[in-house]
């Protein structure tokens, strides 16, 4: 289970301090679909950075199956557990496709087991596996290698910011059914930012992000008619301040 | 024979299996440890310099030729001339490389000179590896210079890797591309540390008509080593030639790349990269989030970048 408490995050701004995170709490069971969508500037990538370890939180606590992690480095958070996969994922010179999923693994994965995670993330495995992840990919080829190390990692929480991003409709339909696969068999937490109505129709639950406070909370069937009614309607729910 | 010194560094320098088949000459102290020739390749002793003649028959196809060097005696200054006559259409992978295990005071030091004629439509992949190691003070001074003729329709890949060991390296790499459609790539490895100094001069020259050439040169310098890299590539014929130096600094190393392009033809086409900087933030913190701590992730990108 996961527990956050009273977090809040400030960066300098000018003379004083903003809020990026404003004293949010929020209780995830284990094995749910939470997906986590909201205005830009609204706190969503700070918060999963924070459960990450990659920002320190400036105040509350971070509790993961009952331990305090607030102030664990991201490599001992990973350790534990926990995954994230980056929304702007980097490059590396020399370093091979099959080279990051086996350091995901922790273990040599072997070719077959390797492209099974590239498969699911709607990569050709065969031509991709011994590929490095440099500047020749593109950056949808680069952001679904991301997702397939996270899936290698096969952590108990795995948090993904706005995988959708920069995807094709034909990988992006093959990576929905990975997540609901995961779902269906209870594999693991999972935690995505998305704006995108597939991903929000899979989950569990929909948390509505603004001004660094959670807005709205629900199942999916509760909150995804409220979104789309106050985005067609008069006004949309999504922009920040509620502002036309 | 040789000691287990030797033994140990012959297997990092040159790839040899102890059942390794093919053409084989052995260098260890300055002297000829072992020779074996195969019905396509002859190694014959130079009689005016130390060194040795290798050839190989035209249309030979995926013969192997090892000629490592190891040196462990103290204080030894080595000078050989190694050429190679590649015959027409020969097809063959040459492992070289040479070793230094120096625990005293005193530098050792081996300065080899290859020189390639290679045949038209001949193929050759060549590798060579530089290391040292011991604990003496004495430095260990490596100065390879290779130096290539490569005629119509030849292929050539250099392969160089010097990861640690050497304290001081200046090593020089000509390439001339006489004939049409010639092809020449290099890759380049080197990974510095301590105080240990290197310096790396190439001049590919492009005569032919339609050659190419692929310059990569990927170094690490950590601690406080230097390094100097001076690619030089001249297109003197409707030609192709791609330049592209990487290099990972770290702690206080000082890396100086200073890559030329020369045309001397309206369809010669050169390019050239070059990039110095740190390993990116971001590519510590990809490799802590699927578990490894900084330091495990900096040596994997190392290992990567210098693969």
């Amino acid at each position: 289970m996961l527990e956050i408490k009273n977090l809040c995050y400030t960066v300098p701004d000018g003379n004083s301090q903003k809020g990026i995170l404003d004293h949010l709490s929020l209780t995830i069971p284990d094995k749910r679909f939470v997906v986590i969508t909201g205005p830009n500037g609204g706190g969503k990538t700070t918060l999963a950075r924070s459960i990450m370890g990659i920002n320190q939180p400036t105040d509350g606590s971070i509790l993961w199956n009952g331990t305090d992690i607030t102030n664990l480095s991201v490599s001992d958070r990973a350790k534990l557990g926990i995954s994230y996969g980056f929304q702007q994922p980097p490059r590396f010179k020399g370093m091979r496709v099959r080279d990051l999923l086996n350091i995901a693994a922790g273990e040599d994965l072997g070719h077959d087991v390797a492209c099974s995670y590239l498969t699911q993330v709607g990569l050709c495995a065969r031509d991709y596996v011994d590929r490095d992840v440099d500047g020749s990919l593109s950056g949808g080829e680069v952001k679904r290698i991301e997702i397939a190390t996270v899936l290698a990692r096969r952590s108990e929480l795995m948090i993904f910011d706005e995988p959708e991003a920069g995807i094709d409709l034909w990988s992006f339909a093959r990576l929905t059914e990975t997540f609901q696969a995961i779902h269906d068999k209870k594999e693991s937490t999972i935690i995505i930012i998305s704006h995108q109505e597939r991903i929000i129709r899979l989950a569990d639950e929909i948390i509505l992000l603004a001004n660094g406070q959670i807005s709205d909370r629900g199942a999916a069937d509760e909150i995804y008619p409220k979104l789309m009614g106050m985005t067609v309607g008069n006004c949309n729910k999504l922009e920040v301040n509620q502002k036309c | 024979m040789l000691n287990d010194i030797q033994k140990h560094i012959l297997e990092v320098v040159s790839g040899m299996a102890a059942d390794a088949s093919g053409a084989i000459n052995i260098r260890a102290d300055g002297k000829k440890a072992y020779r074996s020739n195969t019905p396509n390749v002859q190694i014959e002793s130079k009689t005016d310099k130390d060194g040795i003649d290798i050839f190989v028959k035209p249309h030979t196809t995926s013969d192997h030729v090892y000629i490592p060097v190891v040196i462990t005696e103290e204080g030894l200054h080595d000078t050989v001339y190694n050429d190679f006559y590649i015959g027409e259409g020969a097809v063959v992978t040459i492992n070289a490389g040479c070793g230094i295990h120096n625990c005293s005071g005193c530098d050792s030091e081996h300065e080899g000179i290859h020189t390639f004629h290679v045949g038209k439509n001949a193929q050759v992949t060549y590798s060579e590896i530089h290391y040292g190691e011991g604990e003496g003070e004495g430095k260990r001074i490596l100065n390879p210079q290779t130096i290539l003729y490569l005629e119509e329709g030849a292929k050539v890949t250099l392969e160089t890797t010097q990861i640690r060991g050497v304290d001081d390296t200046k090593r020089y790499t000509k390439a001339v591309l006489m004939g049409d459609h010639a092809e020449f790539t290099v890759q380049e490895k080197l990974l510095t540390h301590g105080n240990q100094k290197a310096e790396s001069e190439m001049d590919v020259v492009l005569d032919g008509k339609d050659c190419r050439t692929q310059v990569i040169s990927r170094s690490v310098a950590q601690d406080e080593s230097t390094q100097i890299f001076y690619p030089r590539v001249v297109g003197n014929n409707a030609c192709f030639g791609h330049v592209q130096c990487d290099s990972i600094i770290m702690g206080k190393a000082k890396v100086r790349s200073i890559p030329e392009i020369s045309c001397n033809h309206v369809d010669a086409s050169l390019v050239h990269e070059a990039a110095i900087g740190k390993i990116a933030g971001d590519q510590i913190l990809k490799l802590q989030t699927l578990g490894l701590s900084y330091e495990e992730a900096e040596e994997k990108i190392l290992e990567g970048f210098l693969r």
